[in-house]
């Protein structure tokens, strides 16, 4: 292979290159490579293919794969299909943002530290906390760093953890607490939710955190204000995980008490992309600010007085404090938050709202079309936002079901029993904006059919 | 919301200004751009949503009144006009790949190929969910099998997981499986050994890994001190990190040595695979004795940085440490079908919801089918070629503190320049003023006045010597006229920033609510 076209150097530029150097070949810079460790031969890598090849290939690969556009989609459990405005795409298109690297040079990203210091504004205008970072990884490793800031800054090694946490945030929150020698307790839910009482039972002077998710896995809105007294008088804090969407009509958990508030930002329109890259965001008291893990940008001045936006408080992070930086964290999700925030934009304080409000109006209807079908009842009696828990018959196999709901065009609920065999025949059922009257109806007459 | 309900002291000043600016029609990208709260206007809307095709209910009879939102959220409202111009005047205002060179090392800022922002976008890609059944998502799961074959066979590992979000994630990953290891045979190894050219993500993940850290000089050539590599090593001894080539951009020759001396004590050794750029075809981890590595996608695999994420950092192990890897990996069956393995009662469990950066792993994989075998080996060989050339050409200009040659990256010290009280700050930001991204400054610590130079492979030799030609440039002023290079940029539409200010008294938001 002489020519590709992302490389420009011709082999008369490599020869004049190598005479420059005053290398005889290539060779020669790769010398103090031991031969012992030399790689010989060709890779066995899948072989390249041309621009028009390509296309055709990736295309047939994608097609593969039972996508939105042509398949109606009542999965949620952590990942949505809502609305993409197609604004967001268009400005996250704007190689100006998505091919720089982390604005470590203000001067030439001010665009970039804008646009994250409006993320952080609207993080902490939806959550109702005093400050937030440029974001996380995604809202599970979110809720993993708040117990790691909870148990630093309380100086204790437990974490109280309701069973109505998504269960792979759960899983990941006992990994890091692995590798950081914390313990971690598990409440588990009645009628869908946390009990209060259990949860309180759970907390004792070593409890770092107690940390919830609301809407919760299950769909449920926790009563998060009725946790709040118990772990601040037990000197705790409490760590609430959020759907971001649903905060355009559910109160904030900041005015319910929360110390810290993650989440993912995947439903503000980011692309489900088979579960990632999204969002994650992590907002806090501003006792804590310093204690956060990832980027933070502030808001300045230059010499010449002018407004202007830096990346701060970076005395936190690994590159200055190595060992003892507050994360190892060193990236955050600039493109994904820039989604978030183009998102908040169009959507202004009356389209989050109304787009909530769709979610909750559409997700009811549902639930009252599904629970009619013969033999199918709604699990929890609970308050919901846009997902919900149906009980099926108990012979009805759901992976089986959800085989034949495909074939007749729709993606359909998540599993319970796949983590917790005393779930077995529940499906839980998300209903976003998306989904129109005629397609939750033609849903409900497929379960029907099909059970 | 009203301009003036964004708290007075904080933001008033600076939204008058931006505001008399706009009136002046100045052309965009010299004036100081409102915060998009300050565009606001009541009654303007951007946004169009579905109808309302169900019978409604009041909120408040479907949930609790204590539960809804006393107060609304105080978002924008704006027009769609204004959104598409607010973003575009602050993309206008931010610099990358495209907008021209950007030697950062460490980074390897190189070209962003569209063909990978498009695949990505397929319906068939983007707008599929992890929950869908596996039949659903063949497509899918194929693409990460066999990206996971592929970064097995470039780092001559054994199994990959493709689930680490970053390069940082990828390295605590990597250091919980070890771990896990050592813990599998019985043994509590609680020291990671890291030289002091490391980034400064390794002490931080093996904090967190619970581990912890000792770090060892490097010697006169800038490459590990074996003897002071010797002496860290021992029972207590869980691995080392090391980057290689090293964050100085220099291959470690011992490194078969090394790893003798890793391994007799009964450690590991980890690759930090950040310098992956130089290596492709040429040199594999898994032969030069490592047992972890990971690699950054949005290095290597020209996936894009968006500005500091999303990126992607697999991990590969060898066969012995399989058994720990995060769940799930995708499988094959003998059908030829895809499934997601969820492994046994020895993986380390989840380290990120669902399976991986997708999204980029699709982006890498194209990347890959762009090159093939030999276009990799390729973007190594001219990645290492450019470092050369580059270093050749500036080393009579700037110190150079380890003279030989340099994989794809190298460093030179501004300690010539900071006797004339010029420092490799000031050299950074004259940088600016010529349209060119600095490098990597003051790091690695251990080189005085450090600049660390990456020019990857997708530059040609015209804008290397542009970049050389300036570079010599600064070195005159710095020599004659160094007020003139400390006092820089001129021409940024922001000058030097107070970044004291910033962090003594934190405005991190626009508190649009109150």
């Amino acid at each position: 292979m002489t020519k590709h076209r992302y490389l420009p150097l011709t082999d008369q530029d490599r020869a004049g290159m190598l005479q420059a150097i005053g290398a005889a070949s290539l060779e020669d810079l790769f010398a103090d490579i031991p031969e012992s460790v030399r790689f010989k031969g060709k890779l066995n890598v899948s072989p390249a293919l041309s621009e028009p090849a390509l296309l055709r290939y990736m295309r047939g690969l994608a097609g593969k794969n039972a996508d939105f556009d042509r398949y109606a989609c009542f999965l949620g459990a952590g990942i949505y299909d809502h609305h993409l405005p197609v604004v967001v795409n268009h400005i996250i298109s704007r190689s100006e943002f998505y091919t720089a690297y982390t604005p470590y040079q203000p001067e030439i990203s001010q665009g970039e530290l804008q646009a994250i210091f409006e993320f952080q504004s609207y993080i902490c205008e939806l959550t109702g906390m005093a400050v937030a970072n440029a974001s996380m990884y995604d809202g599970a490793t979110a809720l993993a760093e708040a117990g790691a800031l909870a148990a630093g800054a309380t100086k204790r090694r437990r974490l109280v953890l309701s069973a109505g946490v998504h269960p792979e945030a759960r899983e990941i929150v006992r990994t890091t607490a692995k590798g950081l020698g914390l313990e971690v307790v598990e409440v588990g839910c009645e009628g869908g939710a946390t009990p209060a009482a259990a949860l309180a039972a759970a907390i004792d002077g070593d409890t770092a955190a107690v940390l919830v998710q609301s809407p919760n896995f299950f769909g449920v809105i926790e009563d998060i204000a009725a946790v709040e007294p118990r772990i601040h008088a037990a000197g705790g804090l409490l760590v609430a995980s959020c759907n971001p969407l649903s905060l355009g009509l559910l109160e904030a958990p900041g005015r319910l008490g929360a110390d810290i508030v993650v989440g993912d930002a995947q439903p503000l329109g980011i692309p489900a992309s088979l579960g990632g890259p999204t969002c994650g965001y992590f907002a806090a008291a501003e006792k804590w600010t310093r204690r956060m893990p990832g980027r933070i940008v502030g808001q300045t001045v230059d010499r010449e007085g002018k407004r202007g936006f830096v990346l701060t408080l970076q005395a936190r992070e690994q590159h200055i404090r190595r060992e003892k930086a507050t994360s190892n964290i060193c990236s955050n999700q600039a493109l994904l938050a820039l989604c978030a925030s183009v998102y908040l934009s169009l959507m202004g304080k009356e389209g989050i709202r109304e787009v909530a409000r769709l979610n909750l109006q559409k997700a009811h209807y549902a639930a009252r079309r599904l629970s009619a079908v013969p033999g199918v009842s709604l699990a929890y009696p609970a308050p919901f936002f846009n997902e919900f828990v149906l009980r099926l018959p108990d012979h009805v196999s759901i992976p089986e079901l959800n085989r034949k709901l495909l074939e007749r065009g729709f993606i359909g609920g998540y599993d319970l029993g796949r983590d917790d065999p005393a779930l077995k025949g529940h499906l839980l059922v998300a209903v976003t904006e998306q989904r129109t009257r005629e397609e939750i109806d033609g849903f409900a007459a497929g379960l029907e059919e099909l059970l | 919301m009203k301009e003036t309900t964004v708290t007075g002291n904080k933001t008033t000043g600076a939204a008058q200004e931006a505001a008399q600016q706009t009136q002046q029609n100045r052309p965009a990208g010299t004036v100081v751009q409102p915060l998009i709260f300050e565009l606001s206007r009541p009654g303007r809307s951007a946004y169009s949503l579905p109808e309302c095709d169900v019978p409604e209910e009041k909120d408040d009879s479907l949930v609790p009144a204590a539960y809804l939102r006393k107060r609304p959220a105080e978002l924008p409202e704006v027009y769609e006009v204004d959104v598409i111009r607010h973003y575009t005047a602050l993309s206008r205002k931010n610099f990358g790949v495209d907008n021209g060179f950007y030697p950062l090392g460490s980074c390897t800022m190189k070209y962003n190929p569209k063909i990978n922002e498009d695949v990505a976008r397929f319906p068939g890609f983007a707008k599929i969910h992890p929950y869908q059944p596996e039949e659903s998502m063949q497509g899918a799961l194929e693409l990460l099998y066999n990206l996971q074959r592929d970064l097995a066979e470039i780092t001559g590992m054994d199994r990959v997981t493709l689930q680490p979000a970053a390069g940082a994630h990828g390295e605590w990953t990597g250091l919980m499986m070890i771990r896990a290891y050592h813990e599998s045979r019985g043994e509590k190894r609680t020291k990671v050994i890291v030289p002091d050219s490391a980034h400064g993500t390794n002490p931080a993940s093996a904090a967190a890994a619970g581990f912890e850290t000792v770090t060892i000089p490097s010697d006169s050539r800038g490459l590990v001190d074996l003897a002071a590599l010797e002496a860290a090593a021992g029972p207590e001894t869980a691995a080392l990190m090391l980057t290689n080539p090293n964050t100085l951009g220099l291959f470690e020759e011992n490194i078969t040595e090394i790893a003798r001396i890793v391994h007799e004590a009964g450690g590991l050794l980890y690759y930090d695979g950040a310098n992956a750029n130089a290596i492709m075809g040429i040199t594999r981890p898994g032969d030069m004795g490592f047992d972890v590595v990971h690699l950054n996608l949005h290095k290597t695999m020209s996936t894009p940085h968006g500005g500091g994420g999303p990126g992607a950092g697999p991990v590969g192990v060898k066969e012995h440490l399989a058994p720990f890897l995060p769940r799930p990996t995708v499988a094959r069956r003998d059908d030829g079908s895809f499934y997601l393995d969820f492994g046994g009662a020895e993986s380390i469990g989840r380290v990120k919801a669902f399976y991986g950066n997708f999204g980029i792993l699709v982006r890498a994989y194209t990347y890959i089918r762009t090159l093939g075998p030999e276009g990799l080996k390729r973007v190594s060989e001219n990645a290492v070629l450019n470092a050369n050339y580059m270093l050749k050409r500036l080393a009579p200009y700037y110190e150079v503190p380890f003279n030989r040659p340099c994989k794809h990256e190298f460093v030179l010290s501004g300690s010539r320049q900071k006797k004339r009280g010029v420092r490799t700050l000031d050299i950074a930001k004259r940088l600016l003023d010529f349209g060119y991204h600095p490098p990597t400054i003051y790091f690695p610590l251990i080189v005085d006045e450090c600049m660390m130079i990456e020019p990857t492979e997708t530059e040609s030799k015209e804008t290397l010597d542009g970049f050389i030609d300036v570079m010599i440039r600064i070195a005159g002023e710095a020599e004659e006229n160094p007020e003139h290079v400390k006092n820089a940029p001129y021409t940024t539409i922001v000058k030097r920033l107070d970044e004291t200010l910033a962090a003594r008294k934190p405005v991190l938001n626009c508190s649009c609510g109150g």
